[in-house]
């Protein structure tokens, strides 16, 4: 599996590991960590879950366009489900390829395409006590306006 | 006695929907669009048939595939729509027909065409719930055209008042129902359960899992339920109005099965379905 979830915290040493080939002249990774804010409100915490049937699914062509697009030799992306502490490794791409620029440029499609299309949700919860779904609360109340002037709100699914 | 004129058909396509949250027009029964239902029960008793949209919605391909009278009036509403049909061809009379009638059948149609009133502005139903003129299940004489001119440069945009004050011949409806149309999700619901046990169809059950703000909105995270939504955009708002979902549909995907699915493939027994809100990996 070159996209998988884990429950427990990810072992980003194993995962480079499994990019180690001898054709290979070096390999890129990202982290995504959990900051103590966003928006301007102070995170506490973070909680992630993911419908997984198609998650996996979603994530692996997203691999597999990866290896297709650009001449790398391996991708991987594991991303942590659960209740997640600020500091806590929330998502890790690595990439391994002859040259280092295919290394940066997959990486970062696999990460951009990642946060996009693969169904995971996110729930903040703050330090002043409130909690919230990314890019679900404030578009929720915001359309239903718009829907009275009858034009299709083309809502991006992510910021 | 002059020959009344010929009568064409007018589907007017360019309302807001504004309670249905969806554009009503697309909306399925028995697998077939308000709008086709619409356009193939007019064509039935004349021809020829035109749709009658507002200039923005002219591409969408619910209606782009029909004949359309797009709106040449700058004010809104079913006036608009009737008065560029009559600016196209002034010498017809227009059976119009709104798009949010499910159970208008052919047997309605006949009996308006046949109590038809030529020297009226109009003939319509009369309402079986307020008594008061259907004008949107109508005919719609030559005649009119000008008396509508004048109503519209006078501000008067409702077309029932219009025919309470001009004359119309009124036509008491046999089948009650036919007549009745919808204006909410919960309508929807109810008007897809009517026509469908009508058609001695069985509900089907379908799996509903649910994630994140889908599930916190629904209080749970699957049901199983029985429905006759034909896909997921009707089941869609079926649910909401049980669920009192606060997410539009467009801010949703669907999945079926585990799969992206797009809204209007039809549903089958024993499908799992799964609504998908904005997604925040990473």
């Amino acid at each position: 599996m070159q996209f998988r979830f884990t429950l427990s915290a990810i072992d980003t040493l194993s995962a480079r590991a499994e990019l180690l080939d001898a054709s290979a002249g070096g390999y890129a990774s990202f982290e995504g960590w959990v900051r103590d804010h966003n928006e301007g409100l102070a995170v506490s915490r973070l909680e992630y879950e993911a419908f997984e049937a198609l998650a996996v699914k979603e994530g692996e062509r997203i691999i597999v366009e990866a290896l297709r697009r650009f001449p790398i030799k391996h991708a991987l992306c594991v991303h942590r489900l659960g209740t997640l502490a600020i500091g806590d490794i929330a998502v890790w791409v690595g990439v391994s390829s002859a040259h280092r620029g295919e290394a940066f440029d997959a990486c970062r499609y696999i990460i951009d395409e990642v946060k996009h299309r693969v169904p995971i949700w996110k729930k903040e919860h703050y330090v002043n006590g409130d909690s919230g779904w990314v890019n679900c609360e404030r578009c929720a109340t915001a359309p239903r306006r718009s829907h009275d002037h009858d034009h299709d709100h083309d809502h991006d699914h992510v910021v | 006695m002059t020959t009344p004129a010929p009568v064409y058909g007018l589907i007017l396509a360019g309302g807001q929907s504004s309670r249905m949250q969806r554009d009503k027009a697309s909306l399925e029964y028995l697998g077939q669009s308000q709008l086709d239902r619409s356009f193939a029960l007019a064509h039935r008793h004349v021809s020829p048939v035109f749709v009658s949209v507002r200039a923005d919605q002219a591409a969408e391909p619910t209606r782009a595939d029909k004949p359309l009278i797009v709106d040449s009036f700058e004010a809104a509403g079913p006036i608009a729509g009737i008065r560029s049909a009559f600016a196209r061809f002034p010498e017809v009379a227009w059976l119009v027909l709104a798009c949010d009638l499910p159970f208008l059948t052919d047997a309605a149609l006949a009996q308006l065409l046949e109590e038809r009133d030529p020297t009226a502005l109009a003939t319509a139903y009369r309402s079986a719930h307020d008594g008061l003129p259907e004008p949107l299940c109508a005919i719609w004489e030559p005649a009119a055209a000008a008396v509508l001119a004048q109503a519209q440069a006078a501000g008067q945009t409702c077309p029932r008042k219009f025919l309470i004050r001009n004359h119309a011949k009124l036509v008491e409806p046999r089948d009650r129902r036919a007549l009745d149309n919808i204006n909410t999700p919960e309508e929807y619901a109810e008007a897809l359960a009517a026509l469908a046990s009508e058609t001695r169809q069985d509900p089907m059950h379908l799996k509903i899992q649910y994630y994140a703000l889908m599930r916190e909105q629904a209080g749970r995270s699957d049901e199983t339920i029985e429905t006759y939504a034909p896909t997921p955009a009707a089941l869609y708002l079926e649910l909401s109005a049980r669920h009192g979902f606060t997410l539009a549909r467009e801010q949703l995907k669907v999945a079926v099965n585990s799969e992206f699915s797009d809204w209007t493939r039809p549903l089958r027994a024993g499908d799992a379905i799964v609504f998908i809100p904005p997604v925040a990996g990473g």
